[in-house]
């Protein structure tokens, strides 16, 4: 159905990169649940746990040696915008899983974040090079806005599943749902076929 | 014939609702009253999705949260800021006419939301049209005769600039235990304990003085800009982050 009297903006270029109901922007917009955490280097550390059992824990100079990856992709969040080309660096998680040792122990992974946010990925989701844990953007720190010291980095999904001030991976039993996963928000959240909602 | 149904069942579904009444709030914000084939009852601090189609397939979302009151939910209205360089809130403004069409779907979101039995006090942070899912809540509030202790601080530019403002100096008046703060950053106060600045710690520490004792709920909602200073105020006055729920208003 079209909208009376609706053509529509800044549409003309790379519409086949941008998934239905998205619109490109060329800032880079902040969405967050709460109080933006402020976590210094020093007091930063991320563990790998399977169930409840931690299995690694890395500080920032440890997590900083680790293999860098970088990665450009175009990112769209659920909010409708779609940003091109943002260019990253930090771990793999495939790099991250080898120095812990681990073979995984399920296909199913939380993230959990300093302000206590989450988010369910599934493990498929998160290896063979397609999700890293991102400490650099455009070739700078990244701010604490955008999700500094580190956020995941899972830009083939919404881009809430890319938890902000991440601090851990889990292995979980089951697909369990996260922080907006439990406020309505679709379990997977794949953009191109505009799972947006739970159910969608 | 086969239904051409957008969304799987269960999921929340698109309609189509009706433009039934235009109302301009401030030189920048206008009121869209929407009429809906399949109501639902929201909770205050919601939002619902629109979809606008170009003729050629094009399509464009964007959420808005809900102004209205739950117990309004015959209609429903959303405050639209127009954004001068926006691919959407410029066709509102400028284009869309009582009786048109506009696909919506809601209720949605499930973190920003608040009701009475939720209790407080409750401290509300709000910058511009920031304040629209906030007047949900102090209109629900309202509606149910909740005399829940809750202190609304309000950012705007100018005296005029201020939406829904007689209603919320209105409902000063008349509701036990609201307290409205109005800060204005580009004129002076126009009433004595109003404040003519960009929120800071000073402001922040005499508005958590007057509510009865520490805030249970926090919401705070406006521009990134905003929302990063009022929340890192809050925290330094010593309300505890997870107490704090945000939202911004991105593009």
């Amino acid at each position: 159905m079209a909208t009376r009297g609706f053509t529509g903006k800044n549409q003309g270029v790379e519409r086949d990169r941008v998934p239905p109901g998205q619109h490109v922007v060329f800032d880079f917009p902040v969405l967050s649940a709460g109080p933006t955490p402020r976590i210094s280097p020093e007091r930063w550390s991320f563990t790998l746990k399977i169930g409840p059992r931690p299995v690694k824990t890395w500080s920032w100079a440890e997590f900083n040696a680790l293999p860098q990856t970088k990665m450009t992709r175009d990112i769209h969040c659920v909010t409708a915008w779609s940003k091109l080309n943002t260019a990253w660096e930090g771990v793999s998680v495939d790099d991250l899983l080898a120095d812990a040792g681990v073979e995984a122990p399920t296909p199913f992974v939380l993230a959990h974040s300093y302000d206590g946010y989450s988010t369910n990925v599934p493990l498929a989701d998160l290896a063979g090079g397609k999700a890293m844990i991102a400490t650099r953007y455009e070739g700078r720190p990244l701010e604490p806005d955008h999700g500094g010291p580190a956020r995941l980095l899972v830009p083939h999904l919404y881009f809430w599943k890319s938890a902000k001030w991440v601090n851990g991976l889990q292995f979980t039993e089951r697909d369990e749902p996260g922080f907006w996963e439990l406020r309505g928000y679709h379990i997977y959240g794949d953009p191109w076929r505009e799972q947006r909602y739970t159910d969608d | 014939m086969i239904d051409p149904r957008p969304f799987p069942a269960g999921g929340i579904r698109w309609q189509s609702a009706q433009i039934v009444r235009i109302v301009p709030q401030t030189p920048r914000i206008k009121s869209f009253f929407f009429s809906l084939p399949s109501p639902f009852v929201h909770r205050a601090g919601q939002h619902v999705d629109l979809r606008l189609t170009a003729p050629d397939g094009y399509s464009a979302v964007r959420s808005y949260s809900i102004a209205s009151a739950p117990e309004d939910s015959d209609q429903i209205e959303l405050a639209i800021d127009r954004l001068d360089d926006g691919e959407v809130s410029p066709f509102f403004h400028d284009v869309v006419e009582v009786g048109d069409e506009i696909e919506l779907r809601g209720p949605l979101g499930g973190h920003f939301v608040w009701s009475v039995e939720d209790g407080g006090p409750l401290l509300l942070l709000g910058g511009g049209s920031g304040l629209v899912p906030l007047m949900a809540m102090i209109r629900h509030r309202r509606k149910e005769g909740a005399d829940v202790p809750t202190l609304l601080l309000l950012s705007a530019r100018t005296w005029d600039d201020i939406l829904y403002r007689d209603e919320l100096l209105e409902i000063e008046r008349e509701s036990e235990g609201f307290k409205l703060v109005i800060t204005l950053t580009r004129e002076p106060p126009r009433r004595s304990g109003d404040y003519g600045r960009r929120i800071d710690s000073t402001m922040m520490a005499d508005v958590l003085r007057m509510l009865p004792w520490p805030p249970k709920h926090v919401f705070i909602c406006g521009s990134n800009t905003f929302v990063n200073a009022a929340a890192d105020r809050a925290v330094e006055a010593g309300i505890p982050a997870p107490l704090v729920r945000t939202e911004r208003y991105g593009a």
